[in-house]
């Protein structure tokens, strides 16, 4: 643990950035613009931004008359004004503190988790704040670690362990991380190959195969406790296999596994294709679960603090957009398009409403098989690092609470939140309950010791 | 004579061809499927849409539609086929530029001095079956850019062709030939320019064209590997997708770019071959 250093030490800070030809450099090619962008951003006027809606939204004729079609564009106009506060963001415009760093690279992996972060980009979140941002589509997450710590990318859709895992070196060199907010909650499934059909006992897993799509990853902690619950020692009695999300379907189908705990929409994939059926929601093992992050590192925090501020409205004005179930349908066909997710409507759909066949011949509707909740708890990092520890990932002693508060950015989280209206919990930690077990993150260490399945510490 | 062979092994390539449609059309016929017990449920899935082997129609049209509009840019996720494939040649062309720059010279050190030869002969060899893609999480981490380490990936795979290949042609020109400089006092620069290298061009170029023909087949790979752009990435992106369909017209793409490639490189051997 000693390559954890805290990235909020004000004596690291400034003498990092005292340095006058830094400053001199970031500063000047900044300066003229800032000027520039404040008269722009304060004559946007209503106009403008309903405009640069509707072109965000329909970029392209057959998307269009698609969308119109099924809403009415009315209809969505309204939906819109009701989550901007349009009135107000002009007002907003108007004290917004200049920007260090206006062009940014966003990498994400197109899954349905990074919902918010993705169509923020489409539906112009980004800009509003004076951002430009290019968003990376990513080939696995181990590149987006890589992309990361090598400043290829300034923010990135994350694996939420995965900047506990970098900050304390585990798999990589440490490097402080941050989660500035979830990306989504639940949105996961246990997918199985239909030759399965019958073993829906995961006792009967003896021996077979499962993918998940990182070692540092919600998908690996829940599919391993899962199993470990129902007797099966996860290091022993299956095989875990990583593989990037959107190589899953492809590898199931070639029976190169029995199944996987991944994300969305590759279980509806799975289905969609008749290659799989869903055997369980991850909602059904820990409702409320945190899946993806929205992270960036402890570097360009401390750097660009008006960027992050504007990043960090961004992201959680399109989460408070994607939350609402009324715009779902509007955004599965947003993030659908090869620059995307590149992946069928209908299947987007089904995840993102909610209302969907599991493969077995039964249309489901679970409203919140996926949500958009930002929230950054501290006690579910804490969680997290319990599991790390439980299956050898993390040895010796961890400082739980130091650790998931250096990384988790849950105070960041509710200054920004208010100031966008949004309701945050008074609280960081809470208490919550997996598989019917309840968790306490004030007492860890118990938790982890009352498991009986775990690797030999 | 020739015309006439040519005539009829034309002939028989497109009868292979068709023969070769007629029975993919005839594998991938649609099967007609029981009916769904509740069609709202069957509305829901793909209806098999996307899964199975594409038929030969649905290919020429795919092809169609990305050849109607190659070079279209819809974000930095979703480029057209020209303009991939534009990525994918310009990072091919510089890795390779740069391995011609190092191997060209270093060969031809190796194959005038033995004892260079010798020194350097262990770390080539052990170096040579690398797999070029196994040096990619090093050069990631240590170069620290994924487009400069996809460069780098194929500088390394396609260094090792021409190094050896420039060596043994430097290494084996006649003797007669070097003779005959020597007794004429030709300086060494002017042996090297003059007798040596034209004496090995045609050597030179078969390990260039090797080269060329590894980078472009590594080239693919490691773009599936890094993403962002490229005809790899195509490939990746419409996986993703489980397009088959796009997969197919990538891969008749690649093949059809790679033998353009070889044809340049063949045809530049044959410009400095030469009688003797």
């Amino acid at each position: 643990m000693s390559g954890f250093k805290n990235p909020y030490d004000c004596e690291v800070n400034l003498s990092a950035c005292g340095c006058p030809a830094h400053a001199q450099e970031t500063g000047h090619s900044e300066l003229p613009d800032p000027v520039a962008s404040s008269t722009d951003t304060e004559s946007l006027n209503q106009r403008f931004i309903e405009s640069a809606l509707v072109r965000a939204l329909l970029p392209q004729d057959d998307n269009r008359r698609r969308f119109i079609r099924a809403v009415g564009a009315n209809t969505a106009m309204a939906a819109i004004a009701s989550v901007f506060p349009i009135g107000a963001l002009a007002a907003m415009a108007q004290d917004k503190a200049p920007l260090e760093k206006k062009e940014l690279k966003i990498g994400f992996i197109p899954i349905t988790c990074a919902t918010p972060l993705i169509m923020a980009g489409p539906l112009h979140f980004y800009e509003q704040e004076g951002l430009k941002v290019t968003l990376n589509k990513t080939a696995g997450w181990a590149l987006i670690r890589d992309k990361m710590l090598n400043k290829e990318h300034d923010a990135s859709h994350f694996l939420s362990p995965m900047p506990l895992a970098i900050s304390l070196g585990l798999g990589s060199v440490a490097q402080p991380m941050n989660v500035a907010t979830i990306q989504n909650v639940n949105g996961q499934a246990i997918t199985l190959a239909n030759k399965h059909k019958d073993k829906r006992d995961p006792k009967q897993w003896k021996g077979m195969t499962f993918a998940v799509p990182f070692d540092y990853s919600m998908h690996n902690f829940l599919l391993r406790y899962y199993v470990a619950e129902h007797g099966l020692d996860p290091d022993k009695d299956i095989q875990i296999r990583v593989t990037p999300p959107p190589e899953m379907v492809a590898n199931l189908r070639a029976g190169n596994v029995d199944g996987f705990l991944g994300p969305d929409p590759f279980n509806q994939r799975a289905v969609y294709d008749e290659i799989g059926f869903i055997h369980i929601l991850s909602k059904e093992l820990w409702d409320g679960h945190p899946c993806c992050a929205f992270g960036l590192s402890g570097e360009f925090i401390r750097e660009n603090p008006n960027s992050f501020a504007a990043l960090y409205r961004a992201v959680l004005n399109a989460a408070a957009m994607a939350r609402d179930p009324k715009h779902r349908a509007l955004i599965a066909s947003v993030i659908a398009p090869a620059n995307y997710l590149n992946q069928p409507v209908p299947v987007l759909e089904q995840v993102l409403t909610g209302k969907f066949a599991d493969g077995l011949g039964n249309i489901k509707t679970v409203s919140d098989r996926i949500d958009f909740d930002p929230f950054p708890w501290q006690s579910m990092a804490v969680w997290m690092l319990t599991q790390m520890k439980r299956w050898g990932y993390i040895k010796g002693d961890v400082n739980y609470k130091q650790i998931a508060e250096q990384v988790f950015l849950a105070t960041d989280a509710k200054k920004r939140m208010a100031e966008l209206n949004q309701k945050a919990p008074a609280a960081t930690y809470a208490k919550f309950k997996v598989m019917g077990k309840e968790f306490d993150p004030a007492k860890a260490d118990a938790y982890l010791a009352s498991f009986t399945i775990k690797k030999a510490a | 004579m020739r015309s006439v062979l040519n005539l009829r092994a034309a002939i028989l390539s497109l009868l292979i061809f068709v023969l070769f449609v007629a029975i993919w059309h005839a594998a991938t016929l649609p099967v007609e499927k029981a009916a769904g017990a509740d069609p709202e449920y069957a509305k829901l899935l793909g209806g098999g849409k996307s899964s199975g082997l594409p038929t030969p129609a649905m290919i020429g049209r795919t092809i169609w539609t990305n050849l109607a509009d190659p070079f279209y840019d819809r974000g930095p996720n979703d480029k057209g086929i020209g303009i991939q494939l534009a990525f994918s040649m310009a990072r091919v062309g510089l890795g390779f530029l740069c391995a011609a720059l190092v191997a060209i010279p270093l060969g031809f050190l190796i194959g005038m001095s033995p004892l260079i030869y010798r020194a350097l002969n262990p770390f080539i060899q052990v170096l040579k079956p690398i797999s070029p893609l196994a040096w990619m999480p090093l050069a990631l981490y240590t170069i620290k850019d994924a487009a400069i380490s996809s460069v780098f990936v194929i500088f390394i795979c396609s260094v090792w062709p021409m190094l050896i290949n420039t060596a043994y042609g430097v290494a084996s020109v006649k003797r007669d030939w070097l003779n005959v400089a020597k007794t004429l006092e030709v300086g060494a620069l002017r042996k090297a320019f003059r007798v040596i290298l034209p004496a090995a061009a045609p050597t030179i170029l078969t390990g260039m064209r090797i080269s060329m023909g590894i980078a472009w087949l590594v080239i693919v790979a490691a773009e599936m590997l890094v993403g962002g752009t490229g005809i790899g990435y195509f490939v990746w992106n419409e996986w993703n997708n489980l397009s088959l369909t796009n997969v197919i017209f990538a891969i008749l793409t690649i093949g059809i770019v790679g033998m353009l490639l070889d044809l340049v490189f063949g045809w530049l051997t044959r410009l400095v071959t030469y009688q003797e």
